[in-house]
């Protein structure tokens, strides 16, 4: 799996000189780094050292104090760029689903492709249908999100995101709203979408999904990218102290 | 005991013109409600608006209307039109111009409040699947707003139905001022306000049950 990555591959996101600042508050420093095509890369690190900030900034839900992100090429942050158009190549799951919750699940699905790609109605519904089917929910499609249950809405979520046919796909840590007996099901899904050969930015606590899944991690630490791994380095022997502490905390 | 025997007999007659006013005073209501409403709308983008001449006209608006008294504007807008245009307006035109305008300060407040009450994560979530600011604030965050500020608006509405009265001041025949006609006319002054008093009040009533029971239903739809 991991000499996979050693072999050139195309760049899906390229990050240069990244910086972010709130305020006073410096988040995220002098970020270069790349994710490749089709691969899964899990962001981890303590509480507050920018892994939000860090993917937020990657469809520009953030804007970058300075520094470019390229994505498929395109530079996000010029000012030239229609960041709404570029946003539909880019699906995003959060940590609390956003679901809109006045559509049933099918609309959630749909709305989008009908309204930003201009989708006709029936092939916007079969596509929602066969997603829905493949998140294992199709059972669900005329159901309001209220009634379903976080692992449900998740997993809603992702089906959403991927009706957009994005190429890349990010994700804020999916299962950490959620109860412990659901967070399979969510990354079961997550890991279908891996598999399919998608390109995902995944923040995320859940070590063993980093390990099994991820082809790279990217560990950060007060804004920077303290290592950058593939799971077996990074988790038999991790370069920094922090690194170390902080594994020490995790598992 | 003979000061308080009411002479519902000698209006009985004039009751069906009372009545005629029911249709004046709702016709007004709703008119000003739907544009006073549509207009909110506008107003409450502006006010969200992070272009600031829009944002100052939105504030500029509203702190206009609640800082004047309705029958001054009303009185401004029935008696300033012909003299600065020559158009003869009717009292019932310059109400619907005046209460639409009045209205749509109030509305748009409390639309800005529902807008900014929508969870964030919504705006994020359209945002990320690259849904262009109007169909969202359409599709996604107004229809959450006003299902969130629907006791207001009815409130509004409330407001509006019992301000809609100062009309009678200036000409137009509305419930109060056919009550007052008829009183006029036969020196029975208790009987016909008693008589729209009450079918204020059951109008007042209805629109109450009619937002409790809307309420009701958005609940359950979501
Ligand atoms: N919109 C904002 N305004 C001000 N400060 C912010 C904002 N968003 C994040 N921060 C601050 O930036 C720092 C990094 O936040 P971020 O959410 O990126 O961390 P994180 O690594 O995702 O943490 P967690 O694991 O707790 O989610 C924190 O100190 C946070 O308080
Ligand atoms: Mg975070």
């Amino acid at each position: 799996m991991q000499d996979l990555v050693k072999q050139p591959k195309p760049v899906a996101v390229k990050i240069d000189r990244l910086y972010k600042s709130f305020g006073e508050l410096k988040v995220l420093r002098d970020i270069t780094t790349e994710i490749y095509q089709g691969e899964v890369v899990a962001m981890i690190g303590p509480s507050g050292s920018g892994k939000s900030t860090f993917l937020r900034c990657l469809n520009l839900l953030e804007m970058p104090t300075s520094g470019t992100i390229m994505i498929q090429g395109v530079e996000m942050t010029d000012p030239k760029t229609d960041v709404m158009a570029m946003r539909q190549h880019v699906g995003m799951v959060f940590q609390h689903f956003h679901l809109f919750p006045h559509m049933t699940v099918l609309k959630n699905i749909m709305y989008a492709p009908i309204k930003v790609k201009k989708m006709p109605e029936a092939e916007a519904e079969n596509k929602a249908r066969d997603l829905l089917a493949r998140v294992g929910l199709a059972e669900k499609a005329n159901v309001y999100p209220s009634k379903l249950s976080g692992g449900q809405k998740q997993r809603i979520a992702i089906a959403r995101a991927l009706a957009m046919e994005p190429q890349l796909m990010l994700f804020d840590e999916p299962t950490s709203a959620l109860d412990p007996e659901m967070v399979k099901e969510v990354l079961d899904v997550m890991k279908v979408v891996s598999e399919s050969g998608m390109t995902m930015a995944v923040v995320t606590h859940e070590m063993g999904f980093a390990r099994e899944v991820a082809d790279r991690i990217f560990f950060l630490d007060g804004g920077r990218i303290a290592e950058e791994a593939t799971p077996d380095e990074f988790f038999k022997q991790p370069k920094s102290d922090r690194a170390q502490q902080f594994l020490a905390k995790m598992l | 005991m003979n000061s308080l025997s009411l002479d519902f007999e000698s209006i009985t007659p004039s009751i069906p013109f009372i009545l005629g006013g029911i249709a004046v005073t709702l016709q007004f209501t709703a008119l000003s409600a739907v544009i006073g409403f549509i207009f909110g709308v506008l107003l409450s983008f502006c006010k969200i608006s992070s272009f600031k001449p829009l944002y100052w006209f939105g504030m500029a608006y509203t702190s206009v209307f609640r800082g004047t008294p309705l029958l001054v504007t009303l009185s401004l807008i029935y008696f300033a039109t012909p003299q600065l245009t020559g158009y003869d307006i009717s009292g019932f035109q310059a109400g619907i111009i005046t209460f639409s305008l009045n209205s749509a300060a109030y509305i748009s407040e409390v639309i800005r409040a529902g807008i900014l009450a929508v969870d964030r994560g919504q705006t994020e979530a359209a945002q990320s699947l690259g849904v262009r600011y109007q169909p969202m604030m359409l599709d996604i965050i107004l229809p959450q707003a006003i299902k969130n500020i629907l006791p207001a608006l009815v409130n509004e509405s409330i407001a509006l139905l019992k301000d809609s009265t100062l009309v009678s001041t200036i000409g137009a025949q509305d419930l109060l001022r056919r009550a007052q006609i008829v009183g006029a006319e036969k020196y029975v002054y208790f009987e016909p306000l008693l008589i729209v008093t009450v079918i204020y009040y059951a109008m007042v009533m209805i629109l109450t049950v009619t937002s409790t029971f809307l309420e009701q239903r958005l609940r359950k739809s979501s």
